[in-house]
């Protein structure tokens, strides 16, 4: 079974966690930062496989993990899995998640053309070339797809089509709730924030692209 | 109060942080304002700040306030409320949470829901942290989620099926009825998640294995839905790099492995499958190396027909040869798993594994030299050995203690010969010494001792590796010992399988020495070192005065060890110098003992660290048991081991008086302040601690009866007796009781009995029967007095007897230290 999911950058800082045993959460934060101790000294050119850290449970667990640009993507598993269907999942996950356009980002995640593996492909179709900021910027949107692909420690579903299906129909449900109920509170949140923007993701992304040199003195 | 802000705003402002303790303070900020937000029941934004929490958490900042939040939004009726709630409790909530209780109903009433997405929710959560409380509660609703038509649904209840199952075994049987049809689906993700069920009830249980096996015939359905998968064309809901669900097929795979597993009946109606799949797979990437990696599992593990197991031997071969590590890495892996039961055909491919020796990924070195451990045998172990001692060279730390350890057991096992065999060990020392475990010292050892005919060219070896070199502390130690016992076969020059060297005794003893005082030397080569140099006192002629200086030296070391072995060693010179040429006489042949677990240790030496040397000399050896050879057996020990005895109990009863007086020596010397000997107790002449050691063990099963009475006193017509009795329950503790009798014609009063003890002791005098002695002998005076005993010492005593007699006061001291044995042993 799969213990955890792992999405961390190249200085370590969590993007996504999920872990599917009980674990309390200082333990959670020593799990990432070991993992990513194991994995960032990793060459390029080596296996994808390791055994995993001690607090995850030692060499009965392996880390299976894919480098892309910033991103590391790591599934703690044990021995009931198997590691090499494992990777092709990884690489299915992060293209499913919506569609919207995002002009002036140039920190795209280049994904080798004509690969196709689940995990990142999905994020990819969901995001349009998924990048970092979008799963720092939609972390919450991350975890609904990836609840349709692994539950309980287990794969659930590996068709992209059918994920991407039943992502964007829930989609489709919360925004015919907030059409509906949600309209008295957008619009108090509408008057408060009368100053701003009314769509601050469009406005601020120029923002973010310039930050993004930044990013690496703050680990 | 105003709006709080969104989720994505947050995640701004935190990224605007350049420190970490700019981060923790604007996540305080917003935690506080959070938690107020949360005071006042806000409804309309607790989606929003939950959501916050979460990214928070994710981040590793506390968030578990925001745990009944979570269950606020599950109650409500918003499906984005829901959809962060549940996701909420499954990242905040774990499985001991009292909270579970409430959730309970939440989620029962979600699995009825009329949307199937709250539906979906609901199964999910159950699925992911579930206790077995919920468990047991929600069974019933998955088993019916799990017969829906909605395959949406009928996924999720699968797997939430084996989370139930995990948590609760006995709710197995409830899920059998509903696994009937399963198999039937067309949709994949029910497929696919069904066999992850039945896998996971055909693992768990025996009953269930047969069943299916049997009643169900899940095999052959089985064995039709791969063969659609591979026979079907293309079709792109399904496809992946040109393969039909890879995922699919492996889990398939997996099942029909345990199906197969001990089963013949099983096994033979999925031969055909199996090869078909390992024939047709597309294997240019990386699903089709996954599947058939999966076929060749399967095939290792069932009960399946030669021809197949050697294609999947050689499939794995292949794997070998392929240029992505990660296929490479599970080939060795699996390998590894079959190399047991199908050593041939896995030797077939001996040079591709030992070329992964080479390869600079650790994991797959890691791998290759496992394997390559396991391919050594008879007839190819020089070649082996040439390739993993130039590994054993070259590869990283982390490697070189197991591999040193592999190579001495495969070196034992196969060795052709035993030059080979204690040159291919010494290799290993010279390049990975201080690698090496614990016991790779005192197996050398055996290995050279038992080798007679090596022992000159083993010692020569030995003397050159270490000349200028102490840096590998194993090797020195094991030269040390050989240049110990070997030392004048050394000199002798009597090699005959090597150019002979000219070594003179000063120069074997230059090394030593140098030894003693390098400070690369740990304590433990030191003692190596210092017995070296004290057995070659009677293996060299002129060099006996140098040595004894060494040894007197020694004697003030700082390093008690060293001190205490030198101290007996100078006692050995003076005062038993006739005993010194038996005493360190060459050790005899070892048996063999096993190399791995804990050995016999050589009686109770108080040894508290795995010594070097912890094999026994054979009891009923050869050799007669003389006392000559127990002593030697115990000095002999004690040259090796660390550790010396300070108080030996139970051998020397065998070994003579002069034994007896050479460890009383010891034991004076060992421990400075004996016992105190109080000044009042001239008459004890035996030095205490001498019997002390020795007599401390006896026990005493009848102590009650048979201590004989004694007369402590009887002078001017008063006497005194006292009799005996010890209890059973403490036995330190000696009740005295005191008879005093008058033989004369007038009463004796004012009597008052007093005892004294030394420091040692306790005592408890009670008071007396009565103060008159009555004249004539015509009645006593009783008294008790307890005495307590713990060190079991010898009972010495002292009385002052005062009364009255004749008009006159009388007064009198005594010592009483015939005390019979019984009474204080």
């Amino acid at each position: 079974m799969i213990k955890a999911i792992l999405i961390f950058n190249n200085h370590g800082k969590p993007r996504l966690s999920k872990f599917y045993q009980p674990y309390s959460e200082d333990t959670q934060q020593q799990i990432i930062r070991e993992t990513f101790h194991l994995v960032s000294k990793r060459d390029e050119n080596v296996c994808n496989f390791l055994e995993g850290g001690l607090l995850i449970g030692g060499s009965d667990n392996k880390l299976i993990y894919r480098h892309y640009a910033t991103l590391y993507f790591v599934f703690c598993v044990d021995s009931s899995e198997s590691e090499l269907g494992i990777l092709d999942l990884i690489q299915r996950f992060p293209r499913s998640s919506c569609t919207w356009r995002k002009p002036g980002l140039n920190f795209h995640v280049s994904f080798p053309t004509g690969v196709t593996k689940v995990f990142v492909e999905t994020l990819d179709k969901c995001f349009e070339n998924v990048c970092e900021l979008d799963l720092i910027f939609h972390v919450d949107k991350v975890h609904n797809i990836l609840a349709e692909m692994v539950m309980g420690g287990m794969v659930l579903e590996t068709n992209m089509n059918e994920i991407v299906t039943q992502i964007d129909a829930q989609n489709k449900l919360e925004k015919s709730e907030a059409g509906l109920a949600g309209a008295p509170a957008r619009a108090v949140s509408a008057v408060k924030n009368m100053n701003l923007p009314e769509i601050p993701r469009n406005i601020n992304i120029g923002d973010i692209s310039i930050k993004v040199p930044n990013l690496p003195s703050f680990k | 109060m105003p709006a709080p802000i969104r989720l994505r705003e947050l995640i701004r402002t935190i990224r605007t942080a350049r420190t970490q303790a700019e981060e923790r303070e604007m996540i305080q900020k917003e935690c506080a304002a959070i938690r107020s937000s949360f005071r006042e029941e806000d409804n309309t934004y607790r989606c929003r700040n939950v959501a916050k929490l979460l990214y928070m958490h994710m981040l590793g900042y506390p968030a578990h306030f925001g745990q009944l939040e979570c269950l606020k939004l599950i109650a409500s009726q918003k499906f984005t409320d829901k959809r962060i709630g549940y996701l909420g409790a499954m990242l905040l909530l774990d499985e001991r949470q009292d909270v579970h209780l409430l959730m309970t109903n939440c989620i029962k009433n979600d699995l009825n829901h009329s949307t199937q997405y709250v539906q979906g929710l609901a199964l999910c959560t159950l699925g992911c942290m579930g206790s077995s409380e919920m468990c047991r509660d929600l069974a019933g609703e998955v088993e019916k989620l799990l017969k829906t038509s909605n395959s949406y649904l009928r996924k999720k209840a699968a797997l939430c099926a084996v989370h139930v199952i995990r948590k609760v075994p006995e709710l197995m049987e409830m899920f059998l009825p509903a696994t009937k049809n399963l198999l039937n689906e067309k949709n994949h993700g029910v497929l696919h998640t069904s066999v992850v069920l039945l896998t996971e009830m055909c693992e768990r249980s025996p009953d269930m294995l047969a069943h299916f096996r049997k009643n169900e015939k899940l095999v052959p359905q089985l064995v039709r839905i791969l063969k659609n998968l591979i026979m079907s064309g293309y079709s792109p809901e399904h496809d992946v790099s040109g393969i039909s669900d890879p995922f699919l097929q492996v889990r398939i795979l997996r099942l029909l492995r345990i199906l197969g597993r001990n089963d013949d009946d099983s096994s033979e109606a999925m031969n055909d499958i199996l090869a078909q799949v390992a024939t047709n797979t597309e294997t240019s990437k990386n699903v089709g190396n996954a599947i058939l990696y999966e076929t060749v599992l399967t095939i290792m593990d069932i009960k399946s027909e030669s021809g197949l197991r050697v294609l999947a031997i050689n499939i794995l071969g292949r794997f070998l040869l392929n240029n992505d590590k990660n296929i490479r890495y599970v080939a060795l892996t699996s390998l590894l798993k079959t190399v047991q039961t199908d050593h041939n055909a896995v030797q077939r491919h001996r040079s591709t594994i030992v070329d992964c020796l080479k390869d600079l990924d650790v994991s797959i070195k890691r791998r290759a030299m496992e394997l390559s451990f396991a391919l050594v045998n008879g007839n190819n172990i020089r070649g082996m050995m040439k390739e993993l001692l130039y590994f054993l060279d070259s590869c990283e730390p982390e490697f070189k203690a197991d591999c040193a350890s592999g190579i001495f057991l495969a070196a034992e096992k196969y060795a052709p010969s035993k030059r080979w065999h204690i040159d291919t060990i010494m290799r290993v020392l010279t390049t990975a010494g201080s690698y090496v475990r614990d016991d790779a010292v005192p197996n050398l050892i055996q290995l050279i001792t038992n080798s007679v005919e090596m022992h000159a060219y083993t010692v020569q070896r030995l003397y050159k590796a270490i000349l200028g070199d102490y840096s590998q502390q194993p090797l020195v130690q094991v030269a040390a010992w050989c240049i110990g016992e070997y030392g004048d076969l050394l000199v002798s020059g009597q090699c005959e399988e090597e150019e002979p060297i000219q070594v003179t005794e000063d120069e074997v003893l230059d090394i030593l020495e140098s030894v003693l005082i390098s400070n690369m030397s740990t304590s433990v080569t030191r003692g190596y070192a210092l017995t070296a140099i004290m057995k070659l006192s009677t293996r060299f002629t002129c060099t006996v005065n140098r040595i004894k200086k060494v040894v007197s030296i020694y004697g003030s070391s700082i390093d008690v060890e060293l001190q205490q072995r030198a101290v007996e060693y100078n006692a050995l010179f003076k005062k038993y110098d006739h005993m010194r040429s038996a005493l360190l006489e060459r050790m005899p042949v070892m048996e063999k003992v096993t190399t791995n677990g804990p050995t016999e240790i050589v009686q109770t030496n108080g040894e508290t660290e795995p010594a070097p040397l912890e094999t026994k000399p054979p009891p009923s050896g050869p050799q007669p048991t003389s006392q000559a050879n127990d002593l030697l057996d115990l000095l002999g020990g004690n040259d090796i081991t660390p550790v010396i005895p300070t108080a030996p109990t139970s051998k020397p009863a065998s070994a003579g008086g002069e034994l007896l007086d050479l460890l009383g020596d010891i034991n004076l010397t060992g421990a400075p302040a004996a016992a105190p000997a109080p000044a009042s107790v001239p008459q004890i002449s035996q030095p205490p601690f001498l019997l002390d050691g020795l007599s401390s063990q006896p026990l005493f099963n009848d102590i009650a009866t048979g201590i004989p009475s004694i007369t402590a006193y009887s002078k001017n017509g008063l006497k005194i007796e006292f009799t005996f009795e010890r209890s059973n329950t403490n036995p330190s503790v000696t009740v005295i009781t005191i008879q005093a009798s008058n033989s004369t014609e007038l009463d004796m009063t004012d009597f008052v009995f007093q005892a004294a003890v030394p420091k040692t002791f306790q005592l408890q005098l009670l008071s007396p029967s009565s103060s008159i002695v009555p004249a004539f002998n015509t009645g006593t005076i009783t008294q008790v007095i307890k005495v307590l005993n713990p060190q079991k010492q010898q009972l010495r005593m002292r009385i002052k007897l005062t009364y009255n007699h004749k008009g006159s006061a009388m007064q009198d001291l005594a010592e009483v230290n015939n005390f019979p044995p019984q009474s204080w042993q």
